[in-house]
């Protein structure tokens, strides 16, 4: 039996969901694309530089092989985050957006306010929409009952490296979902992925662990792995912590004088 | 007449059209999105969006994210 990460009807192989920021160069982000086996890869929009307009990344990202899922980042509110959308779908992407709204630029946390007034405009618009927040189950809630496909709360604050600090939250997010829980953002490692899977996650989100590692391909690699065995945990059932020791031989038949 | 580009004024000669303007500033029209006065140009009016003065554009494109 299949295992397939499915969103909004649609099925898919992997569950790890790769940005392409920050890369060194275009073949470092399509060696890492390839290797982390991913299906969904985000991208953002900005202004076109009218003076010394950049190489279109979008050439080097095969369109059939990958689901290209355009990010609002930049949006400061929903308004910029609606037209970002709107401007997303014009150039040619499918209705389905990321929707980021993240005005402070320190720790660029979720604006829970704007990013549910976004959602709840878009979603009236036909958007397929993904939204990331802070670990707030109360939020997700809303969000999952104004019709996004998915919620993506963040282990840790964009690029920070940090894993699943977000745990306990993520948690309860996880356990009261009704679409795919999509954990984003602040995994810096292998195992945060394997741990957030191991939870429960339906799939994870990473950008900065792959573009700044010495080898981007490789790293990609060894999160596809941490992912896949995350989720296979979390298939065959994990064992409950427990304080106290409990043995793995028999408490009788010991040697003894 | 002016209009303003990505935040900046720009001067271009009466009766420009939005895709005339996307070539004479050699932007790849398949490659961008345009928003006009906050309202979003579908790529295939390009050719049948006359700019007016004081006309509000915003270009972009896609670049990496996450």
């Amino acid at each position: 039996m299949s295992d397939q990460l499915i969103i909004a009807g649609r099925s898919f192989n992997s569950r790890l969901l790769v940005g392409t920021g920050k890369f060194s160069s275009n073949a470092a982000m399509v060696d890492a694309m390839e290797r982390s086996g991913s299906d969904i890869v985000t991208v953002a929009l900005r202004r076109v530089d009218v003076d010394n307009p950049a190489d279109d990344m979008l050439s080097h990202i095969d369109r059939n092989r990958y689901l290209l899922l355009p990010n609002t980042s930049g949006a400061r509110n929903a308004e910029e985050a609606v037209r970002l959308a709107r401007l997303a779908r014009a150039a040619g992407c499918e209705p389905w957006i990321k929707l980021e709204v993240t005005p402070d630029p320190y720790y660029l946390l979720p604006d829970p306010i704007e990013t549910l007034k976004a959602a709840e405009i878009l979603v009236k618009e036909g958007f397929y929409v993904l939204p990331y927040i802070n670990a707030d189950p109360v939020l997700a809630k809303h969000l999952q009952e104004a019709g996004t496909v998915t919620v993506m709360p963040l282990g840790a604050p964009i690029g920070s490296n940090k894993g699943v600090r977000t745990r306990e939250q993520i948690a309860i997010i996880i356990q009261q979902a009704i679409v795919p829980v999509v954990v984003d953002a602040g995994l810096g490692a292998p195992s945060h992925a394997a741990e957030a899977m191991e939870m429960g996650a339906d799939a994870v989100l990473v950008n900065t662990a792959l573009a700044v590692a010495r080898d981007p391909g490789a790293m990609a690699e060894a999160f596809k792995k941490g992912v896949e065995a995350g989720r296979e945990a979390y298939l065959a059932g994990l064992g409950e912590q427990r304080d106290t020791a409990e043995a793995s031989s028999p408490l009788t038949g010991f040697l003894r004088n | 007449m002016n209009v303003t580009v990505n935040g900046e004024m720009h001067k271009i000669e009466d009766g420009t059209d939005l895709a005339q303007l996307l070539k004479q500033m050699e932007l790849n029209a398949d490659c961008v999105a345009v928003e006009c006065n906050l309202d979003v140009v579908e790529r295939e009016a390009f050719s049948s969006t006359p700019l007016s003065e004081g006309d509000t554009l915003e270009i972009v494109s896609f670049v990496g994210g996450g």
